[in-house]
């Protein structure tokens, strides 16, 4: 380990590289150029995802213990970047239409993706910070790219200083954790509580409670939800959707992996606070989606409910509970990424519409997009044999495995709470006649696309699941090594 | 069973490539109507006619499996496509072939909008129910049972009537809650024995106290598919609110799913917790028979009391389930066939006038008998095979669960009686004020009798139901194996703790 080799980090390296040969070509091009940057972006995130699976196989620890590349690395890396790829192509009519067209738009999004590699394959706390924080501030500034918009400077401005918030509390657990174990890399930590005879001192207890308040607050979690619906309301719609895809399975799996990793050891201490941010999270995602009227604004509250039923297979702990992780934000996501389209694609005589009212009689105007609507959203509700389904069966069955009997008996029945809602819209799209249909020619030929293809993605998972549950069991095990 | 043909498979999935047909036709709207319903019929039509093989490749002297597919799923987990019918399943999967062709036919004109959609919906639903039926692993029978809300949320939002959302969302959340519930157990099965191959998990054991948590998880999604009294409230609601042919394939094979489930899962693999839960079962049953058969009587709407009735004859079913002898168990097997064609065909006699005359109160109608000979000879039939009327399939059924039932406790088979003479009360009162009597009003005077497609719907249920009273062996003779496979299996499995066997034999 004391020769330094750079290939574990290529695909990091690649994407810093492009990212700022991308800015050239942004600048020289001017913004005339954006819908070619878009395209070149999604092209680099591509070429990374090749990098990325064809990387060495197995664990490779790197830079001196603080970096890490394994199966479990690969899995999400994956995710994380086709999830960006897909928000940039979203975005690509919207920016040019409402005032965003600015080729820093897609650069900014490839930076932010650098971000979340690193945070999935950090194996020390300062990377983890390193990562977050080079996301976090790309995402600052994305969030309110409509500068002269005041909903958008808002939502910046808003996640910005609750972001900023939530680092001071993670950077505070981190360095009592230090203070603790004296290490700052996962596996020195792991040893010291090992050489504690798996017992944690008051101080690592303290730093871990911190710890996990500031990633909760990046997965939005119950408490620290606050922002997420004023957030994804302000944010401009392609944003919001960039925010509910990529981040979310980065800080998803940057929660695990620290929880697992250093301090797997002493799960019986955690375990208590993450049943009641899950508890809470599938609660009040459930309960306060119901009197939405503001479609965005629902999608938010529904992530946090979502975040909560992931949350579920982390608090087992267990090498089950994480593969059920990885497959409930594999597939939450392509509902996610599908569900946006749709909302991107709601404009009525031109004009961007955000009411879950507009959607009436859509089953009439534009069936094939109701259809897919209907499918994401009974997929949501986890009505088999959609995909949905499948998520929840995962961690469900990691949560009994785990004995965790409470915790997944209230997680099914917040689920047909949950239900309810995303039944609303479907009554509203199906049962209810139009006032003012929504224009036939908004859905553009990409979003047409992301919507088919997520939908077909959806409701056909049930045919050949094999893939998607074998590589997320080889990720899970490679957190646990034998 | 040796021929080399998928036919189950076949059977379950046929429908879904005559929806897929349907989703691609394009074309001015009277033709996508048009062509949709007549792909509909034929593609279900074909299906039945594919499910009758079933019936007659049967082997009845083997209670095992038969038709049987088995290709891994998701390995990972051991989770297998596994499909099979025995005994207890066959004519459930033969009731679902059939009536889908008559829900096709019985909507032919009633359903004017969204055509396509609708056909869609209906053909889905076959094969979610015929794979409800056949599938014969645990997850795999999930999926199917918790997918057939999908399509029936949207038949009764969409083309129902005008409480139709509120009735949809009932219907949805109500058998939702139950189903989660059983997932979890499902689970904390696949972590007691490591698998979910049903005919695996009836030969196993679990232990007692967690057999009791199981049951009631099971119970809580079947009773309120079944519906049990008290959780039956979803029902008339949704039976009301729903579209004739969504009314038909309720009634006729959705409450079956409950009952099955009953007889598939919760009777061979928690025999233990079924012998100490059966007293709680009969209370809920009886108590069903008689409180619901007089709610019928005080009903005012004709589809409310069909509903109700069919809440009371279910009662019945689950008494013959639960007193687990040959008799009680066949006679239960019957009755849900029965009940499944008879009120079927009660609802689509509702359909018939409703069609004409877009009421379904009981006062709107009378002397029917005048202007509709045909109608009223059929809605006969079919009111006694209702009441039980010796030569009709009713009887059978009722008289098969009521021996057993007195064998296993006096007190319950008297009190499920006095649910016939109820059941023929309320089921004459509602024939002699729609049928009899003088056709006096005036709306009424130029009703028009059966059409060549209505009693092309009818006849083969008419058939049907006087088949099974006549010559019931056609129908008990493919059922018995399993039946006695199962009742022989519960008893020694049962045996191991006494005290529980007495509190059943009570």
């Amino acid at each position: 380990m004391t020769t330094i080799s750079l290939t574990p980090a290529l695909p990091e390296i690649w994407l810093a590289i492009a990212g700022m040969a991308l800015l050239m070509i942004g600048v020289f091009r001017g913004d005339g150029g954006t819908r070619s940057v878009s395209w070149l972006s999604v092209f680099v995130l591509l070429v990374a995802v090749v990098i990325v699976l064809g990387g060495a196989p197995g664990r490779i620890v790197a830079f001196g213990g603080q970096f890490v590349t394994d199966a479990f690395a690969v899995f999400v890396k994956v995710i994380v970047l086709l999830g960006s790829a897909v928000s940039i192509i979203l975005a690509l009519d919207y920016i040019e239409r409402e005032d965003m067209n600015r080729f820093e738009y897609p650069v900014l999004i490839v930076l932010a993706t650098l971000g979340m590699l690193v945070m999935v394959s950090a194996n020390d706390l300062i990377t983890l910070y390193l990562g977050l924080e080079l996301q976090s501030l790309a995402l600052y500034v994305v969030a309110a790219f409509q500068r002269d918009r005041i909903r958008s400077t808002e939502a910046g401005l808003k996640y910005f200083v609750l972001g900023a918030l939530s680092s001071g509390m993670l950077l505070y657990g981190c360095s009592l954790i230090y203070g603790a174990t004296g290490a700052t890399g996962f596996e020195p930590i792991a040893q010291a509580i090992a050489d504690n005879e798996g017992t944690a001192s008051i101080g690592l207890i303290f730093g871990i409670v911190f710890l996990t308040a500031g990633l909760a607050f990046k997965v939005s979690a119950v408490p620290f939800h606050m922002w997420t619906p004023d957030v994804y309301e302000g944010a401009p719609t392609p944003v919001t959707a960039l925010f509910a895809i990529a981040p979310k399975a980065a800080a998803i799996a940057l929660f695990v992996r620290v929880m697992i990793g250093p301090f797997g050891e002493i799960v019986i201490d955690w375990r208590p606070i993450l049943i009641a941010i899950s508890i809470g999270s599938m609660g009040l995602g459930a309960v306060a989606a119901i009197n939405q009227t503001n479609i965005k604004r629902l999608l938010a509250y529904s992530s946090i409910g979502n975040m909560g039923y992931a949350l579920v297979g982390l608090a087992a702990g267990t090498e089950s509970g994480v593969r059920g992780v990885l497959i409930y934000m594999a597939i939450y996501l392509v509902m996610t990424a599908g569900s946006f389209a749709i909302v991107l694609a709601m404009r009525q005589k031109g004009k961007m519409v955000e009411g879950i009212s507009d959607l009436a009689g859509l089953s009439k105007t534009h069936p094939g997009m109701a259809l897919a609507f209907a499918i994401f959203l009974f997929s949501l509700a986890g009505i088999p044999p959609l995909a949905g389904f499948f998520g929840k069966l995962y961690v469900f069955l990691a949560a009994i495995e785990a004995g965790l009997y409470t915790l997944a008996v209230f997680g099914v029945l917040a689920s047909v709470v949950g239900a309810f809602y995303y039944l609303r819209i479907i009554k509203i799209m199906y049962f209810d006649e139009a006032t003012v249909p929504l224009d036939k020619e908004a859905v553009g030929r990409s979003l047409g696309a992301v919507q088919a293809i997520t939908a077909l993605l959806i409701m056909l998972f049930f045919v050949y699941p094999s893939p998607v549950l074998t590589s997320a069991a080889m990720a899970a095990r490679a957190l646990f090594p034998a | 069973m040796a021929s080399g043909w998928p036919l189950l498979s076949l059977v379950t999935f046929l429908p879904l490539v005559g929806a897929a047909l349907i989703l691609f036709t394009r074309g001015s709207p009277e033709l996508v109507a048009r062509n949709a319903r007549n792909i509909a019929l034929w593609t279900s039509l074909i299906t039945f006619a594919l499910s009758l093989f079933l019936w007659t490749g049967f082997d009845p002297d083997v209670s095992d499996f038969q038709f049987v597919e088995k290709v891994a799923w998701i390995p990972a987990f051991g989770i297998t496509y596994h499909m099979g019918v025995d005994g207890i399943s066959l004519f459930f999967v033969l009731l679902s072939t059939l009536l889908t062709p008559i829900c096709v036919l019985a909507s032919w004109e009633a359903i004017e909008s969204r055509v396509k959609e609708y056909m869609i919906s209906f053909l889905v639903l076959e094969t979610l129910m015929v794979g409800t039926f056949s599938a014969l692993d645990f997850i795999l029978f999930y999926v199917f049972f918790e997918g057939v809300l999908i399509p029936m949320f949207l038949i009764i939002g969409v083309w129902g009537g005008p409480r139709r959302v509120y009735s949809a969302f009932k219907f949805f959340l109500y058998t939702l809650a139950g189903s989660v519930l059983m997932l979890l157990a499902i689970l904390a099965i696949f972590f007691e024995t490591g698998t979910t191959d049903v005919p695996t998990l009836m030969q196993g054991h679990l232990p007692s106290m967690m057999q009791k948590w199981l049951w009631l998880a099971f119970f809580a999604s079947f009773a309120v598919k079944v519906p049990m009294w008290p959780v039956h409230t979803w029902l008339p609601d949704a039976h009301v609110e729903a579209p004739t042919a969504g009314s038909v394939i309720l009634a006729g094979v959705l409450l079956k799913m409950g009952a099955y489930g009953f007889l598939r899962f919760s009777v061979p693999m928690l025999p233990e917790a079924t012998a100490y839960f059966t007293p709680l079962i009969y209370t809920l049953s009886v108590v069903a028979v008689i409180y619901t058969s007089l709610v019928a009587l005080a009903q005012e709407d004709m589809k409310k009391l069909i509903a109700y009735s069919s809440v009371a004859h279910m009662g019945f079913v689950t008494i013959g389930i639960f007193a687990l002898n040959t008799q009680a168990v066949t006679g239960a097997l019957y009755q849900m066939l029965s009940h499944g064609i008879v009120s079927a065909a009660l609802f689509l006699c509702v359909g018939v006038v409703y069609d004409r005359e877009h009421s379904r109160e009981i006062s709107h109608y009378g002397g029917l008998v005048d202007r509709m000979p045909i109608y009223a000879f059929v809605f006969m039939v079919f009111t006694m095979a209702a009441v039980g009327l010796p030569g009709t399939s009713g009887f059978v059924g009722e008289f098969l669960i009521l021996t057993g039932a007195f064998q296993s406790s006096t007190w319950v088979a008297t009190l499920a009686a006095t649910g016939l003479v109820l059941g023929a009360a309320y089921m004459l009162y509602l024939y002699r004020r729609v049928v009899f009597g003088k056709l006096e009003k005036d709306h009424l005077k130029d009703i028009l009798d059966l059409s060549w497609r209505e009693i092309a719907v009818f006849a083969p249920l008419v058939v049907l139901a006087i088949w099974m009273g006549v010559y019931p062996t056609s129908f008990t003779r493919p059922m018995h194996a399993s039946v006695v496979n199962l009742v022989t299996k519960y008893e020694t499995a049962s045996m191991p703790s006494p005290s529980s066997v007495a509190a059943a034999r009570r």
